[in-house]
């Protein structure tokens, strides 16, 4: 195929291109390519998010029942609630992130994908390395720092692992196609080039050689914000830049505010980290640079917002129809709102109240589930059919899981944002005795716990979703499971529908 | 966006930017400080802790304390520290240097730890309280720390060490509760903490 005649991005987003048959053809010679590898980062990563929500209900539990299951070493909170952190960061949503970049990058760089065996050799030491640390979290090995707790014995085989993912991330992009290098793109490949330079750093200043006093916050907090903003951040826009023009069948907004977004992201976001150490032990120039970082991520949240929501204009009823669209414009919505929250909540004056207390987990979750899991989950409901063969079997079951994480992240905001805030007056209050804080915070630890179930329930409907597709028990293929049948109005989205 | 070198040298450019001002640079500023020397007394600030605190200190990391408790006093216009207690004065980067790993924290689901050895001396108590922390305060929601216990049958005379373990806690008679290295050596930990010495960058308040 010549030069001239190869579809640029631009052309196959456009509402007016019709895809030619050739193109259909390369298309879905493409999806197939990547079958195996995409489904094995998928089903391992579903795997990791089933053990990790086990932990987070049992830490929860264990926040207002302190002697649910106390009497076992490794079942301690102490060791749960690390064991929950990493099993979701490292093996739920960089395993299903990955799975994720391997698809976007095969479409995007409209080549077929190069070398399968090295992504599921990847995938194989990337779980070797998650299965250890999880165990050595458990059995008393657990570094204690936070979102590094894996011990140093099983990190390495995620670095080769991770690094093999990466190696052939530069091999696909070097035998793309010709022509326009998407958005998604430069999102995809900047996290998969910051990633190992975070993940590097931070194993070798405070594992292998760990540097002197307070500096370990220091890089300690650079790393674990930077690895939100430059490697979960980048992956979720990549999907959500992607599947949004996708499904809706029409381009981006604008071409200038995405180099904005994604430029000014890439300036501020690196700077964040030492916003959590306010007030502590730490060199006072080193905090207000950061929060200074914090209040400019204002302009590439806000730019990102505008675009995704005047390219989603005129389109919202869509949100009804596409399971795809719901969950990811859910998480983007919740992207702009996480973002704004974290701005604020780099002031002084909003630390005094938020520091030490829930409001700082409730941020994270509003972060890492509302936003990235669910873009994760909205991007899969698009993948799996087209590497299975078959469609969901159940629009129903997608309704389930979408109202129950919907509900789920609302009773969990609502519950450890009050508590948290109660429990930060109190703290701030030196009348108030821990007795009265602690009682305080009881009730909103227990909705906590009570949202937690409808995740889970929520997490197991996927997972029987997935496992019915991997076995091919799902509808022939052909139409699409959609929630609804899309208003056919214009002639433009009678080609559409196909995408949904 | 086509220029690939445009693309690569900004994703670098970017990145080193950050590197360079948090982590190259605070570790150029404060990574090499020194113990204060006091010049008349010739003590040694903060003082060197002990191989069995150095230890215990790798049984706080292993049972994830850092989870639940803070060990920073910031300064009184950042918050209620100073006014609870936890400490006489904020703790500054210098007190942290003898520690090989240092767990600043983010969350106070209970108190600071930065002075636990000041305020909470004795080791006993520190058993008793990891033992069954709902022995010593009813609402509180750490979890115990019964393995790190041993219950064994008493052999000639009790114990120096055995718990003195009251109610529903206290062993079958015969038997008696000792703490074992990992305890001993947690709770030399939490009494080392300790940040009652002068520094001359942090008066006392």
């Amino acid at each position: 195929m010549s030069d001239a005649s190869a579809p640029t991005l631009l052309q196959s987003l456009s509402p007016g291109h019709q895809p030619t048959v050739e193109e259909n053809i390369e298309r879905g010679e493409i999806d197939r390519s990547t079958r195996l590898p995409v489904l094995a980062f998928f089903t391992t990563s579903i795997i990791w998010l089933l053990i990790g929500t086990v932990f987070a209900m049992i830490s929860s539990f264990k926040l207002h029942s302190p002697e649910f299951l106390g009497d076992v070493s490794w079942l301690t909170f102490g060791r749960v609630r690390p064991a929950h952190l990493n099993t979701v960061i490292f093996g739920w949503a960089s395993t299903a992130g990955i799975g994720v970049t391997i698809w976007l990058m095969a479409r995007l760089c409209r080549t077929r994908l190069r070398h399968p065996r090295m992504l599921l050799v990847a995938c194989g030491v990337w779980n070797l390395g998650l299965v250890i640390g999880t165990l050595g979290i458990l059995g008393g090995d657990s570094t204690s720092i936070e979102w590094l707790e894996f011990p140093g014995y099983s990190t390495p085989l995620l670095f080769v692992g991770y690094a093999l993912v990466g190696i052939w991330g530069v091999i696909m992009f070097r035998f793309r196609a010709p022509g326009h290098v998407y958005v998604s793109q430069w999102y995809l490949i900047a996290a998969l080039f910051w990633f190992p330079w975070l993940y590097g750093s931070v194993q070798l200043l405070l594992i292998v050689h760990p540097v002197q006093g307070s500096i370990q916050a220091i890089v300690n907090w650079w790393f674990a914000h930077n690895v939100l903003g430059l490697w979960f951040t980048p992956m979720g826009l990549a999907a959500a830049y992607y599947f949004i023009p996708k499904v809706i069948g029409k381009p981006v907004h604008s071409y200038y505010l995405s180099a904005l977004g994604f430029w000014s992201l890439a300036l501020f976001y690196n700077w964040n980290g030492a916003h959590h150490l306010i007030g502590g032990p730490v060199p006072t120039w080193v905090v207000s640079a950061s929060i200074v970082a914090s209040f400019m991520m204002f302009i590439p949240v806000t730019v990102v917002a505008i675009n995704h929501h005047m390219t989603m204009r005129g389109k919202f009823h869509l949100l009804a129809t596409s399971p795809t669209l719901r969950f990811i414009v859910f998480g983007a919505m919740c992207y702009t709102l996480v973002s704004f929250q974290g701005s604020l909540m780099a002031f002084r004056s909003y630390s005094k109240v938020y520091h030490f207390t829930q409001l700082t987990i409730a941020h994270a979750h509003l972060g890492m589930y509302a936003f990235f899991t669910m873009v994760m989950f909205g991007s899969m409901y698009y993948i799996v059919p087209r590497l299975v063969g078959c469609e969901w079997r159940s629009a129903t079951l997608i309704k389930l899981h979408f109202w129950a994480c919907f509900y789920g992240v609302i009773l969990m905001m609502l519950a450890l944002h009050i508590g948290g805030f109660l429990q930060g007056l109190g703290l701030n209050d030196p009348n108030k005795s821990f007795e009265m804080i602690t009682n305080s915070t009881i009730p909103y630890l227990i909705g906590r716990s009570l949202s937690g179930i409808l995740l889970t329930i929520a997490h197991f409907v996927f997972a029987y979703h997935f496992v019915l597709m991997l076995l091919r028990l799902g509808r022939p293929q052909g139409e699409a499971t959609l929630f609804t049948t899309p208003a056919l109005s214009t002639a433009h989205d009678k080609t559409e529908p196909a995408a949904l | 966006m086509n220029r690939l070198p445009t693309l690569f040298i900004g994703i670098l450019f970017t990145f080193a930017f950050a590197w360079v001002g948090l982590v190259v640079m605070p570790y150029a500023q404060i990574g090499r400080l020194q113990p204060e020397v006091n010049a008349d007394t010739g003590d040694v600030f903060p003082p060197t802790p002990s191989g069995l605190a150095e230890a215990g200190q790798k049984v706080y990391a292993a049972n994830g304390c850092v989870y639940c408790h803070s060990q920073q006093i910031r300064p009184e216009d950042a918050g209620s520290d100073l006014a609870r207690g936890w400490g006489s004065r904020r703790t500054v980067p210098r007190d942290y240097i003898r520690q090989s790993k240092v767990f600043l924290g983010t969350m106070r689901t209970g108190p600071d730890l930065s002075d636990a050895g000041f305020r909470f001396p004795d080791a006993k108590w520190h058993h008793l309280h990891m033992y069954n922390p709902r022995s010593l305060n009813a609402y509180s929601i750490m979890p115990s720390f019964k393995y790190l216990y041993i219950t064994r049958k008493i052999v000639g005379q009790k114990s120096e060490d055995a718990l003195d373990l009251k109610g529903d806690d206290a062993p079958p008679a015969g038997y008696e509760v000792v703490p074992s290295e990992d305890a001993k050596a947690l709770a030399a930990y939490l009494i080392s903490l300790n940040r009652r010495y002068p520094l001359k960058e942090a008066p006392e308040k």
